[in-house]
């Protein structure tokens, strides 16, 4: 039986997975640059070990409000396309083996700006996963297109 | 042979250099038929890569560097002249040995080239009649059989029994075989020292027979230089892997930054020691850093080198003659730039032999030298690298660019007399542009120029032409020294810190508010830069951020794209240098920002892009008014740009062709000649007419200690305009103006919202000097 480990995360409640892989590592940090002019889901850019990383604010991609940026915010970063991104979430939750029986396309009743970036839909007891689309979670564009 | 695979590659590495040098000796070669060194040079050189190929079994490369030495050798012995078709012949062989060494490091095998057909007109040519009126014969006409007669056969030698690699002997001759042959020693002489060194005499063979006085300093001086290896710089330099060099450049890019973060630390603790030891950290770390950036300069020669082979063959195909002249070779780049230079300076020279340089005839009609010349220049030039190349061929014709912009609907048609020379000009960098009327295998397929400026924009560069009908054209590549690391001010604005680089920008000037303040032109803030209006770029406003005040703040005057503007920032913290660090793909098409980097407390700062700052900016029209042409207009159609000045409660345009200077004179400075008022500029009386007076605009007079005015000189001579305010420059389309009966004024039209008044400016000179326009008028000459 097929199983994916997925690294979870949440998002104004809600439980969001991305298949480990995709993940650099996770971190938190509490300085950002802003970048005026950006896509408004750019939350700012930091200082990973000298390199120059752009924070993708999941909130903002999930049609939800900024976050703050004031104080310490989780940061998923991702592999990416030979550049890291990370992701700014509210709060880091388990790695989980998922078993793909689990699995089950996202409800039809989910819509809005959140049913773009999700690929399905994780059963765990207890509470639903959403799996991300990463490249879809990453695109700054896509909100203000 | 397994063990042999560094050999190879060490000797591939080798003879690519020695090619190069070859393919640039015989192009000299050409030039000066009768220099035994260069002949010398190339023959050695060929006769090191035969000698390795033997030893390393490249047989048929051995063969064909054997084919080649044995024609050199002819020349060198003076049996047959150096012609064209030699060199030819020669550079084919060359090329011949190239494909072989490339098939060897690609393939690992050189099976795979045909050498016969170059050795059978390599033979050719050493048949040849040696008046060489005639052009060489073709490989199809030569003999297909060796000739035997030649002096050196080629025959067919098997691996096996191939001969054994020359010694080294006539690389590097034995001294006493020099002194013997220079007529400098006896052979006795010699072989008694020899023997005397065999017997343990531990004196140099020269020195024995020196002191025995069997033979002369000065000629064992000259066998000695004789015998001084030709690439003394193998010695004192040694091959470096790149990635390397890559590697500790980075690190100590890591290295700058940590220094500074570390600077700042001990600068908040303040305690001596630590500063001492911090302050001596920071000037080795400048130091290693310099060190590391030097190994990895290289002088432009190395991509230069390739050209006069490049310029050679392409005017023999093209039937032109050209020179080529190189200035500023030993001009250092970073090599990554060298690297990214090295096709679009190709490209360039190809298309100024191809398209800028005309064939003899055509030069001869137009009383020219016959032989075209390529000029390639290299030259620091404020923390850049320029790099031209310049012909002196017919020019760039503008009309025509013109007319295929506008086909091309790259241009509108009304743009165009409005635009500068230069501008039309730089329309040949757009993609798909090409005026050729024929296309050539050279060049003309429009493919070319747009790519010369994205690889040259790409590494931060810039490119732009300039050209003068029938003189020649000048290609001009500005280039930054290094990538990796910047000079550079951080500023503020509002509570983020960005960073500027330092080589756009000119000067500093700090607003007060008082002597120093920001004005208004309908909106548009301005500053008074020496009596200049400097046009100014709010960053917070640039960057969406809410509009701060007018006081308290910096101008950072900036130069880019040729134009010249004021940056408000709120704060100019230092100057540092920083680490150009990538910015992520998508952030870069904001296009406000050419990069980040990590500033010293460890945060992200952006590196502002000023060239787009300034686009963003609308500073469509060229507010640079440095060079203000001393011509008037000639009255053509089309639009004219204005210098809008109040006067009282008009506005009063002047073409600003006619505008010499603009200038600010202390009010106590005015005097009085006669009934009219002048002041004292530049050695001369300048007399003064106030537009409000000639324009019976009497208002109130404005207050304050200077005066504004306008000043107008043609021939030697000068007067000025006083008005009351400098308000701004605007761009009037002449047709949209309505004629004006009044006195001293051609018409009147719309500017910026507002009706404005066109000065007529020949009759404001007359009045502030009626004798202006006569030729006997020297009464307002002063003695000085």
């Amino acid at each position: 039986m097929a199983s994916r480990q997925f690294a979870t995360f949440e998002v104004d409640g809600q439980l969001f997975g991305v298949e480990v892989h995709t993940v650099q590592e996770v971190l938190s940090y509490n300085e950002y640059t802003p970048v005026p002019l950006a896509p408004p889901a750019v939350g700012g850019l930091f200082n990973l070990r000298g390199q120059v990383i752009a924070a993708v604010d999941l909130r903002v991609q999930l049609g939800l409000a900024r976050q703050a940026l004031q104080g310490p915010v989780m940061n998923v970063i991702l592999r990416g396309d030979g550049e890291p991104v990370s992701l700014l979430v509210d709060k880091i939750g388990e790695v989980v083996d998922l078993d793909d029986e689990t699995f089950e396309p996202p409800p039809d009743t989910l819509s809005g700006p959140t049913r773009e970036l999700v690929v399905g839909t994780f059963k765990l007891d207890g509470r639903l996963m959403l799996a991300l689309d990463v490249n879809q979670a990453v695109d700054t564009y896509r909100a203000t297109n | 042979m397994e063990d042999l695979g560094e050999i190879v590659g060490e000797f591939l590495m080798e003879s690519h250099e020695n090619l190069d040098q070859i393919d640039r000796d015989l192009v000299s070669l050409e030039q000066e038929p009768d220099s035994r060194d260069l002949i010398s040079r190339i023959f050695r050189a060929i006769h090191t890569i035969k000698g390795t190929s033997g030893f390393l079994a490249f047989s048929r490369l051995e063969k064909l560097a054997h084919a080649g030495e044995s024609l050199l050798s002819r020349l060198r012995d003076g049996v047959q002249p150096v012609t064209p078709e030699t060199i030819t012949v020669l550079l084919l062989c060359i090329d011949g040995v190239r494909s072989l060494l490339s098939s060897i490091e690609e393939k690992g095998t050189e099976d795979e080239v045909d050498v016969e057909s170059m050795i059978v007109r390599i033979k050719a040519q050493m048949d040849a009649p040696t008046d060489a009126a005639a052009p060489a014969a073709p490989a199809a006409a030569a003999p297909a059989a060796p000739a035997e007669e030649a002096p050196v056969s080629v025959e067919e030698a098997p691996a096996a029994t191939r001969p054994a690699p020359e010694p080294i002997a006539e690389q590097r001759q034995p001294i006493g075989q020099i002194l013997v042959d220079a007529g400098a020693a006896q052979p006795t002489d010699v072989t008694s020292a020899l023997q005397q060194q065999i017997e343990g005499d531990e004196r140099k063979l020269g020195t024995i027979l020196l002191e025995e006085g069997k033979t002369q300093p000065a000629a064992v001086n000259e066998a000695l230089q004789s015998q001084a290896p030709k690439r003394s710089i193998a010695d004192s330099a040694i091959r470096v892997d790149v990635d390397l060099l890559d590697t500790l450049m980075n690190m100590v890019g890591e290295l700058v930054l940590a220094r500074n973060q570390l600077v700042r630390g001990v600068m908040e603790i303040g305690d001596s020691g630590l500063v001492r030891s911090a302050q001596r950290l920071g000037m080795i770390t400048s130091e290693l850093q310099e060190g590391i950036m030097k190994t990895r300069m290289q002088p432009i020669e190395h991509i230069w080198s390739k050209l006069p082979r490049v310029v050679r063959d392409l005017s023999n195909s093209l039937g032109k003659q050209v020179q080529l002249v190189m200035e500023g070779k030993e001009t250092e780049l970073d090599r990554s730039l060298l690297e990214a230079v090295k096709d679009p300076l190709t490209h360039l020279v190809r298309n100024a032999v191809d398209h800028g340089i005309e064939d003899p005839e055509r030069r001869i009609a137009a009383g020219k030298n016959p032989e075209g010349t390529l000029t390639l220049r290299a030259y620091h030039e404020g923390g850049h690298v320029a790099v031209e190349v310049a012909d002196d061929g017919a020019g760039l014709n503008v009309e025509r660019i013109a007319q295929k912009a506008v086909e091309n609907g790259l241009l509108r048609p009304e743009q165009i007399p409005n635009m500068d020379k230069r501008d039309i000009m730089a329309m040949v960098f757009q993609p798909g542009f090409s005026t050729a009327a024929k296309v050539t295998n050279v060049s003309g397929r429009g493919v070319g120029m747009d790519v010369v400026k994205t690889n040259i924009e790409n590494i931060g560069g810039a490119v732009s032409v300039d050209s003068t009908p029938g003189e020649g054209t000048v290609w001009r590549l500005t280039i930054p020294l290094t990538l990796a690391i910047i000079q550079a001010l951080t500023v503020d604005c509002g509570d983020q810190r960005y960073v500027v680089p330092q080589v756009a920008v000119l000067e500093l000037v700090f607003v007060d508010g008082k002597t120093t303040k920001v004005e208004y032109a309908s909106g548009a803030p301005v500053y008074r830069l020496r009596g200049k209006l400097l046009p100014l770029v709010r960053l917070d406003r640039a960057l969406g951020f809410e509009v701060g005040g007018d006081q308290g703040v910096y101008i950072m005057v900036l130069q880019a794209d040729g134009r010249r503007f004021g940056l408000v920032v709120d704060r100019v913290l230092n100057t540092e240098e920083v680490v150009v660090k990538a910015l992520n793909t998508r952030l870069k098409d904001i296009g406000m920002y050419a990069g980040a980097t990590i500033l010293g407390d460890g945060k992200v700062g952006l590196i502002l892009d000023v060239s787009s700052l300034a686009r963003r900016s609308h500073l469509a029209v060229d507010s640079e008014r440095e060079n203000v042409v001393e011509k008037r207009t000639s009255g053509g159609g089309g639009t004219e740009r204005l210098l809008v000045t109040a006067v009282g409660e008009r506005r009063v345009a002047i073409p600003l062709d006619t505008v010499t200077r603009l200038e600010e004179f202390p009010r106590d400075r005015l005097e009085h000649a006669g009934s009219r008022e002048v002041v004292q500029y530049r050695g001369q009386i300048l007399p003064l007419v106030r537009l409000s007076h000639l324009l019976g605009a009497y208002g109130e007079e404005p207050e304050g200690d200077t005066v504004s005015v306008v000043v107008y000189s043609e021939g030697g001579r000068s007067v000025a305009l006083v008005v009351d305010r400098i308000v701004d420059i605007a761009e009037n389309s002449t047709t949209a103006r309505r004629d004006a009966d009044e006195d001293g004024l051609v018409g009147t039209a719309v500017i910026q919202q507002r009706v404005t008044e066109l000065l007529d400016v020949r009759r404001a000179i007359l009045a502030a000097d009626p004798n202006f326009y006569s030729e006997a008028g020297g009464e307002m000459l002063v003695e000085v």
